[in-house]
């Protein structure tokens, strides 16, 4: 039995860092131009699919750093070809071009790769198995949490330390402002537009490691991604962090007691945040709402 | 001069009088008429009963969107609620038309109504993202319950039924040109309904808020309540259109309650053009025509579709008949 929780605990948590990975690049976006990126489980998507092609010349190493990377440039191109359009205009522009852009994403990822699922290889010693004990935490499922850790803990470094970070930091607040002091605040949106689409290139590849790739795996972690936003609240992306570690954990705990009802715990947990608290955990009154 | 002025403001309001009761004219006309000139354009009767119920349920979003300003992008919820609801009824509890769209607008409807009493203080990009998680909600209900709403397969084995009225019994399940005229008829009471509460003084203060939500609450309008109300009456239309979809189809799957249907709405009321009243209609037939061609055409017709978002958020963003209007008066 205690086995059984623990390894649904850690499934909780693996998913959890994945909605977090997620839900953080939809969130940058979110706070600092107003636009909520459905086609972001797109962009997971391809970069999983990007990181499949290149493993044949690059090994899975390559792979994992290369095609983050090449999704954030596909991912600028767009922001600078179509998003940049509907920046400042009714949210309603926003959320139908994104949209528009996950179905293209989505039957464009079919047509290029094929409607089958396909494999993405992971180096044999991750597949492992660490001990017998707990037969679950394999040395791959160690790695992604690590490599979550590791990325968030930089990202908000680089929100907190560096001159951009704050710049970002200060337009979530107050973009107007921002731009009056002479910053750069289109240069500012498309940076901040690459990093978000860099996090969703690299959930995608490590999602294919685990998961397998599939045209469709976007739009399934597209929603949980939502909520941990909406749990955690609008405009704190250390709430937003919270939210897909909660919403992960309650998701795998539940499947003790009742897997069916897993998926549906999260809205449960949304709809009583929504109704105690409806700024979020860790939202502030106000934020864009 | 003034009096000159006047006369001239007179027959100016007489004719543009005449010009809006010959578009209405044109419009009934062309419905009311629509399986006799469809099949000539290659159209035949059930694409035209899926054009009024699917523009009846972009009309309802747009009830919200243009008119009050919301943005509800989760509103297939209360269509696929209105759908199961009228299926459900069918199958289990009665073999009456009647009684099934009854059950589904009002399941539709009041959950629609308890929900939005949740959120009606929210705005712009967070309403729109926890209307679209409410949808989602009842997708997984719809999706999961599968001893009741047959899961995935969708809920099938339930037909409508003749309607009853009393002297004879119109067959509509056989008869399609039937169902059309009483889809039309349906479809006719709705829209009435609409345009009267848009004339009212309750429709203008929609209309107030949305032109200043600031504006109008410091006039003293409960903006908040009002908006509820839109929302509410906005989800028993919609839940009533689904209902009309189920006995349309004789068939309700998850997939109707589904974000990516909410995004179709939306995309119907913005492409026909969302300030107008009938902009919806317009956009809901051109949106199924072209999804009933491309999808004939290649199994990847969600690729066109979703180029067509694009195409009408970079350069329809007022819609085909605000388009239109903007070129005949330049």
């Amino acid at each position: 039995m205690i086995q059984l929780i623990l390894f649904n605990v850690t499934n909780g948590l693996i998913i959890g860092a994945f909605y977090v990975l997620m839900a953080l690049g939809l969130s940058l976006i979110l706070n600092l131009s107003n636009v909520i990126n459905f086609a972001h489980g797109g962009f997971l998507v391809v970069g999983g699919y990007i990181a499949y092609t290149l493993e044949p010349y690059l090994g899975f190493w390559g792979a994992l750093v290369a095609s983050p990377f090449l999704t954030a440039i596909l991912g600028l191109a767009i922001e600078r070809v179509l998003i940049r359009r509907v920046y400042g205009r009714d949210p309603l522009y926003s959320l139908l071009l994104t949209f528009g852009l996950a179905f293209v994403f989505e039957d464009g990822t079919r047509y290029i790769w094929g409607a089958q699922g396909k494999p993405f290889t992971v180096p044999a010693f991750l597949t492992q198995p660490l001990s017998n004990e707990l037969f679950f935490i394999t040395g791959y499922r160690l790695f992604m949490v690590a490599v979550v850790a590791v990325v968030v803990t930089g990202l908000f470094l680089l929100l907190r330390h560096t001159r951009m970070g704050i710049r970002i930091r200060a337009g979530t607040l107050d973009l107007d402002t921002v731009s009056a002091l002479g910053v750069n605040v289109r240069a500012l949106r498309s940076l901040n537009f690459g990093v978000g689409i860099f996090l969703a290139g690299l959930s995608g590849v490590l999602a294919g490691g685990q998961l397998g790739l599939e045209p469709t795996m976007g739009a399934g972690l597209l929603m949980p991604s939502f909520i941990a936003i909406i749990v955690g609240g609008v405009g704190s992306l250390i709430g937003t962090l919270v939210g897909g570690l909660l919403i992960g954990v309650a998701a795998g705990l539940t499947a003790v007691v009742m897997p069916q009802a897993s998926e549906a715990v999260i809205y449960v947990m949304m709809a009583i945040v929504l109704l105690v608290r409806p700024r979020g955990l860790l939202g502030e009154e106000g934020m864009l709402t | 001069m003034s009096v000159a002025a006047g006369k001239v403001a007179t027959v100016d309001a007489d004719r543009e009088r005449t010009r809006k009761l010959a578009i209405l004219a044109a419009i009934w006309g062309a419905l009311a008429l629509a399986p006799f000139w469809m099949p000539y354009l290659g159209g035949y009767t059930a694409l035209g009963t899926r054009v009024l119920v699917l523009g009846l349920g972009a009309m309802s979003v747009n009830f919200l969107l243009g008119f009050t300003g919301v943005l509800s992008f989760g509103h297939a919820a209360w269509f696929g609620l209105g759908a199961y609801g009228c299926g459900l009824v069918l199958r289990y509890v009665a073999h009456s038309t009647s009684l099934g769209i009854l059950a589904g607008t009002v399941l539709g409807g009041i959950l629609g109504a308890i929900l939005g009493a949740l959120i009606v203080r929210r705005r712009g990009v967070y309403f729109a993202m926890v209307t679209i998680a409410y949808g989602q909600v009842f997708y997984y209900i719809a999706f999961q319950w599968s001893s009741l709403t047959g899961g995935d397969d969708g809920l099938r084995d339930f037909q409508r039924a003749p309607l009853d009225l009393g002297v004879t019994s119109v067959d509509i399940l056989y008869n399609s040109t039937a169902f059309y005229y009483f889809v039309l008829i349906c479809f006719a009471l709705v829209v009435v309904i609409m345009g009267f509460i848009l004339r009212s003084p309750f429709g203008r203060t929609m209309i107030a808020i949305r032109e200043n939500e600031r504006r109008a609450r410091f006039l003293g309008i409960p903006v908040d309540f009002h908006i509820w109300i839109a929302f509410t009456l906005s989800c028993f239309f919609m839940a009533f259109a689904g209902s009309l979809y189920a006995l349309l189809n004789n068939f309700a799957d998850p997939l109707g309650l589904h974000y990516s249907q909410s995004g179709n709405f939306v995309i119907m009321a913005v492409l026909g053009g969302m300030r107008k009243f009938w902009g919806p209609l317009l956009g809901a037939a051109v949106f199924v025509v072209l999804q009933d061609y491309v999808s004939s055409m290649t199994v990847n017709w969600q690729f066109f579709i979703g180029l067509l978002f694009v195409a009408v958020v970079l350069f329809f963003p007022r819609g085909l008949l605000g388009f239109f209007q903007q070129r005949g008066q330049a």
